[in-house]
């Protein structure tokens, strides 16, 4: 059966929270992402949850943190610039631990920077934007209904882990209205938190939820520990699409709404004979290395497009590892690649490699 | 053979790392007391600081959560807001609550979130080596201000209980102090009934306890004492600030 209702975004987002179970949430108003809070405002009391406004995304992150070591579902949303003031409680959750879904509608910077969509926050989100060696998940949907599906998901990865999950959306994803497909029920995965301090109820020794750990020994083998758990999730976790890939000459590669421009070019090459590929990943991390071995031998030729000065073609050079030449295109400051600047580069590199 | 003074059940039989003179030990004390006196242990989640008392999570028997530098009241907030019948306290010391953490408290007592804030004041950063507070006197000599704290330079000392007591949220506070038995008794007074504050849901509760730093002030132990006596309740005056007609 389910509900099938036409909804914008970032009100998907807050909907598909709820569903999952959150019912604590902490934010801060910052455009373009603020419908989530405004969302959650009007629905969690309804549903006997927790909406919070913060006074400040270092504060709302901090909530995060407590309501996390309590045991709870919980999530925080923002937009570029308040990501970076969260990522002292970032690297906090990480270090110790703590499953917490966190919402990064993108927008152009650095700096203030401004409020259009952009993918210039790939790095940030996957090489750890606060200090220390640590990895959260990040998920890159490229549509409302995916939007709905991994927030779903994202707090079950989180839980199964004790980790981070990031959405990593951008300004259109979160602005843009489509139908969504509704679930009657969601599989909520119920996980043993017996490491939460909720109150011992005198009946356990005391948890403690912690990040510090002065003794370097003690310190390098909870690193060990994470980057275990990292391995794991990167052989687990992997998702990606695979679209139009056999024959292709030129394989592109975007993830979120860029993928769908580029799905516009691949349509529009055909049109002009020209057979083109995309590797879309959906985890940016982990990063999905398998689908790069499945199309290998196809192309000549990789071509990744990002609302960035090129992040996540470092990763694809890495993985390609110098076994196809890797090409990027893009734009930035909140530009949207259109399908002639993709064209263009298209036609560039299928005459470097007649 | 009957036991007529114990460690309290509150705090684990653990050695502590505190300095010699230093009066986290009484203030550890009488928080574990309170707990017990109120039988809370077992719903109660303490939240550690960044300072001194940043591992107080090893000496505490109840649920603890280790918070970063200043956002204790937020941290609070959220297990408090995830756990309502819960008891929750921070432990804070000046650095982390009236500098870093300024806007955390502030807002949290705004909020009157219903949780219990211990907060240290010994007018100097202890754990870094002993650079200013906030609530560094005029005139003290700290590793940062080697030639006394001048205000035309680096301002002055934070009132945290005045300040806060401007504010509509707070139901309970009160600033007391360690430098002798007499005070001590009333220090644990003032613990033991922000605990009832918060256990009545009266709202946001804070004691301000007057402390010690031996090491960092290069004094010793009874130098110090006395120093509280004679220099810091003269800028620091003991009282109840809010909720003196509270009953609970």
């Amino acid at each position: 059966m389910g509900q099938k209702l036409l909804m914008k975004g970032n009100e998907v987002i807050a909907e598909a929270a709820i569903r999952a179970g959150c019912r604590h949430y902490f934010g801060y108003p910052i455009t373009p992402q603020t419908e989530i809070m405004h969302y959650m405002a009007k629905k969690m009391p309804l549903v006997g949850g927790v909406f919070l406004q913060a006074e400040s995304e270092v504060a709302a992150i901090n909530m995060v943190y407590g309501a996390a070591s309590a045991g709870k579902r919980v999530m925080t949303s923002s937009s570029s610039p308040g990501i970076s003031l969260k990522q002292e409680g970032i690297s906090y959750i990480a270090g110790a631990q703590l499953p917490a879904v966190i919402v990064n509608i993108m927008r152009g910077g650095p700096g203030l920077g401004g409020i259009q969509p952009s993918q210039s926050d790939y790095f940030q989100a996957t090489k750890g934007g606060g200090h220390g060696d640590y990895r959260m998940v990040v998920l890159a949907p490229a549509g409302v209904q995916e939007l709905y599906e991994m927030t779903v998901e994202a707090f079950n990865i989180s839980d199964r882990y004790r980790i981070m999950t990031m959405i990593l959306g951008d300004g259109v994803l979160g602005q843009m209205m489509e139908v969504v497909n509704f679930r009657d029920e969601e599989i909520v995965e119920d996980i043993n938190k017996s490491w939460a301090a909720n109150g011992h109820d005198n009946k356990r020794e005391h948890n403690m939820v912690t990040s510090i750990h002065l003794d370097p020994a003690v310190l390098e083998q909870w690193n060990i520990g994470f980057q275990d758990k990292y391995k794991l999730i990167s052989q687990n976790e992997q998702r990606y699409e695979l679209y139009n890939c056999e024959d292709a000459e030129i394989i592109l590669v975007a993830y979120g709404s860029v993928s769908r421009i580029c799905k516009g070019v691949i349509k529009e090459a055909a049109e002009q004979g020209i057979k083109l590929g995309l590797v879309r990943p959906i985890t940016l991390f982990p990063f999905p290395v398998d689908a790069f071995e499945k199309v290998i031998n196809i192309p000549k030729a990789f071509l990744t497009v990002e609302m960035s000065a090129g992040q996540m073609v470092e990763d694809v050079k890495i993985t390609i590892n110098g076994r196809k030449p890797v090409y990027f295109t893009g734009r930035m400051g909140g530009m949207i690649p259109t399908v002639k600047d993709i064209m263009t580069k298209v036609m560039e590199i299928k005459e470097k490699h007649r | 053979m009957a036991i007529i003074f114990k460690a309290p059940d509150a705090l684990c039989d653990v050695p502590m790392h505190y300095c010699p003179g230093c009066t986290h030990g009484i203030a550890h004390r009488l928080v574990a007391e309170a707990i017990d006196e109120l039988e809370i242990e077992g719903k109660t989640i303490g939240i550690s600081p960044v300072g001194c008392a940043y591992n107080n999570y090893l000496y505490f028997n109840c649920d603890m959560i280790q918070a970063a530098h200043g956002r204790a009241p937020a941290v609070a907030t959220g297990v408090k807001r995830s756990l309502p019948e819960s008891i929750v306290f921070t432990y804070q010391g000046d650095g982390d609550l009236a500098a870093i953490g300024t806007a955390e408290i502030v807002h949290a007592a705004a909020r009157s979130e219903n949780i219990t804030v211990i907060f240290i004041n010994n007018t100097i950063y202890g754990m870094t080596s002993g650079q200013m507070a906030p609530t560094t006197l005029l005139g003290q000599v700290t590793t940062t201000t080697p030639y006394g704290r001048d205000a035309s330079y680096s301002g002055f000392p934070i009132k945290v209980c005045e300040m806060l007591a401007t504010l509509e949220g707070p139901a309970y506070i009160e600033r007391v102090s360690l430098h002798d038995i007499k005070n001590i008794k009333k220090a644990k007074a003032a613990v033991k009934k922000a605990f009832k504050v918060q256990i009545a849901g009266k709202g946001f509760s804070l004691v301000e306890i007057l402390s010690t730093c031996p090491t960092n002030w290069g004094l010793n132990p009874v130098e110090s004492m006395k120093r509280v006596e004679n220099e810091m309740i003269p800028h620091y005056p003991l009282g109840v600030f809010v909720g003196a007609d509270l009953e609970v």
